[in-house]
């Protein structure tokens, strides 16, 4: 009797991610047989290179980890120290960090939805494939992107690493004047950003669901950005400082990243679809609308509807950064005065790809004696595979090619960043 | 009239965050123009398509930290007509050669549980310790309109205007009051190369050092000026130890406190 012969799912570069990373699945007699998701991106040791370094170096320091979501690395970590020397810091200072956090959110989710993810739906291999074609549809995305990067260098210095955030706040508010002509762009931004749901919506998507532990950050007024509970569907529900608790990370020869899981549950899910199906009441009712309307419900377990969701929240950034501009009134003081004490620190934002956690042990004096950092990669890692593993055995019979763009195209759902993925935190326990 | 082919343009990827190659895609206004000037060869965080080489053009990103990346760097250097490094990675080793203070085994000890699996290099180093290269742009990240600037300049057959200057004649320029002399803050602009329009001080801080050490940099009277002030050995050694740590004068400088 014949055997079905094996089928090798193998990509060596995975192309339209940040970072070096590559796919390999193996088939044989109709069953996948294994999965892995590799990175292969080099290691840069930040959490050995951040002991020894002052608290304040923090947020310039842990920026280099990602240019794509550098933001979201100071805020988690300047977090964590104002945790450690108990300070808050809240009023417009809080919402400017979250307006700071709004631009990143636009220009990353602009670069994905356009750049990065639609180019697989469309079957072209890049955005500039499609400008070819519909060069408005790409010029559309660009300005979306450009909005946001606007907004991030007026409020952080610069688009990628900011210079501008510290510990405390920032070390300079903008003027009124600088931030006001932003609104006329970004309403601009807002009405492309919906058409941008309604563009996705009508995208073919493999069908495909799966049951996933969604975990995120969840904030009694806020759709979640800057803080919150942790959160998820299946139960969850934790102060941040109790992550290590419930989250733990394992090391596995085909990774230069470490593999999160829910100790006792397993693989979990964080990120846009997360978020959504976790906070869906507190997007605003234009968003909701725009949502139901793309043929969403309350919460989306199909990770390919991701480029939908993910256009959501790049409406809801560009709403929520317009009703702060307008409330805005330029502070007193554009930080809080920080006295270093020893103590451990916790922080966790949400990155436009998910929970990123950050942990700071210090001395009396602030120098960091201790630091783990948890990107969302890393927690998506295991996800990814899983998703892969049933997503080939539901369409083993595909033709090789199309079989393998589609799995780039699945890991794509992730937006994974690799880089952020390979720098890594002192494991909790040991390889088997 | 036959059209001439359009130059072929391929970005690499080393140890790095990922940003000077993102700074590309900033190029929101230019990117198209870029596209329709160059043909875009190799560059898989645009692109699944890749054209195989020689390459007229080669931006560089990231340092070398592996060994097989030491090997990769030759294959590259050798489909490049041109090859341009960008950013403080490629440069200068970038932040990650903070590892090339210490000791590396003591490094992966710590942070992994399973050592044998990881295969790194005790230093991290620039492209031009490796191969031969024909520009190099600083910046961590990069400043993009340097970036159009360069890649104008090579498509045109001239040289790349930018400067080697100080970032304090930048400050000069924009009006930006001094840090150091008005502010008592320290800051490193004096030494450093311009590129940034002095952004740091335009937002009340002073100068980090992204763009690195500029040219014949004096970090001895620097380092003095701001022992005399009283700032420790530790903070010097901080200062001098960063975004371009492995830069030549900055590391001597941060050295020499040891």
């Amino acid at each position: 009797m014949s055997k079905l012969p094996a089928k090798i799912v193998k990509v060596d570069y995975l192309a339209r991610v940040e970072g070096e990373g590559g796919l390999f699945i193996r088939v044989k007699d109709n069953e996948v047989k294994d999965v892995k998701f590799r990175i292969f991106e080099p290691p840069r040791f930040f959490e050995a290179f951040m002991r020894g370094r002052d608290y304040s170096e923090a947020p310039d320091i842990t920026a280099r980890i990602c240019g794509i979501c550098p933001v979201a690395y100071q805020m988690s970590s300047s977090q964590a120290m104002e945790d450690a020397f108990g300070v808050q810091v809240d009023g417009q200072l809080r919402t400017l960090r979250r307006l700071l956090y709004c631009g990143e959110w636009i220009e990353s989710h602009a670069l994905h939805v356009y750049m990065l993810h639609a180019p697989d739906f469309l079957g072209y291999e890049d955005a500039i494939q499609i400008a070819s074609k519909y060069p408005e549809i790409v010029k559309r995305g660009l300005e979306i992107k450009k909005i946001g990067n606007e907004l991030m260098t007026i409020v952080g210095g610069r688009e990628i690493h900011p210079i501008n955030p510290r510990v405390g706040g920032f070390h300079r508010t903008p003027l009124e004047r600088e931030l006001k002509p932003m609104i006329e762009k970004l309403k601009w931004a807002l009405n492309a950003s919906l058409e941008t749901v309604k563009w996705t919506s009508t995208f073919n998507f493999p069908d495909f669901e799966y049951d996933y532990e969604f975990v995120s950050l969840r904030h009694p007024e806020e759709y979640p950005i800057t803080g919150g509970r942790l959160v998820s569907n299946k139960g969850l529900d934790i102060s941040v400082q109790d992550y290590e608790k419930h989250f733990q990370e394992i090391h596995f020869e085909h990774a230069n990243a470490l593999h999160s899981e829910h100790i006792g549950v397993g693989p979990y899910h964080v990120g846009p679809l997360a978020r959504y199906s976790l906070n869906f009441d507190k997007l605003s009712s234009k968003t909701q609308k725009a949502a139901r309307e793309a043929g969403l419900g309350k919460q989306c377990f199909n990770p390919f509807k991701s480029i939908i969701v993910r256009s959501v929240e790049l409406a809801y950034a560009c709403e929520e950064s317009i009703r702060i501009i307008e409330q805005y009134k330029r502070p007193e003081k554009s930080f809080i005065e920080i006295k270093p004490k020893q103590g451990t620190g916790y922080g966790c934002t949400e990155a436009p790809r998910g929970i990123l956690y950050h942990r700071y042990r210090l001395a009396n004096d602030g120098t960091i004696l201790e630091a783990k950092i948890v990107p969302p990669t890393s927690q998506n890692q295991k996800t990814i595979e899983t998703d892969l593993y049933h997503f080939v055995k539901k369409n083993i019979s595909l033709p090789e090619d199309k079989l393998t763009w589609q799995c780039e195209q699945a890991v794509r759902n992730y937006d994974p960043c690799i880089s952020c993925a390979t720098h890594f935190l002192k494991l909790e326990i040991e390889h088997e | 009239m036959k059209k001439k082919a359009k130059p072929k343009l391929a970005v690499w990827k080393f140890s790095s965050c990922d940003g000077c190659q993102l700074s590309i895609l900033d190029c929101e206004d230019e990117l198209l123009a870029v596209a329709d000037a160059v043909h875009i060869a190799n560059f898989p965080e645009a692109s699944r398509a890749v054209v195989k080489g020689p390459y007229d053009i080669s931006l560089v990103e990231g340092s070398i930290t592996t060994p097989h990346d030491a090997e990769r760097i030759h294959g590259i250097r050798r489909q490049s007509k041109l090859l341009i490094s960008i950013g403080a990675c490629a440069t200068a080793g970038g932040i990650q050669a903070l590892k090339n203070f210490c000791d590396v085994k003591e490094f992966i000890s710590a942070v992994y549980a399973s050592p044998e699996y990881i295969h790194t290099l005790s230093k991290s180093t620039p492209i031009s310790d490796h191969v031969k290269v024909d520009f190099e742009l600083r910046g961590c990240p990069v400043d993009k309109y340097q970036l159009v600037e360069v890649l104008n300049a090579f498509l045109n057959g001239r040289k790349p205007n930018t400067p080697h200057y100080s970032v304090c004649i930048e400050c000069k320029r924009r009006g930006v009051v001094c840090r150091m002399v008005a502010h008592d803050q320290i800051c490193l602009g004096p030494v450093t190369q311009a590129g940034c329009n002095a952004l740091c001080p335009s937002y009340d801080r002073g100068c980090f050092g992204c763009f690195g050490p500029k040219e014949t940099p004096n970090t001895s009277s620097i380092a003095e000026y701001w022992s005399k002030k009283g700032i420790s050995n530790r903070d010097l050694i901080r200062t001098f130890r960063g975004i371009n740590a492995y830069a030549k004068e900055f590391r001597l400088e941060s050295e020499s406190h040891e």
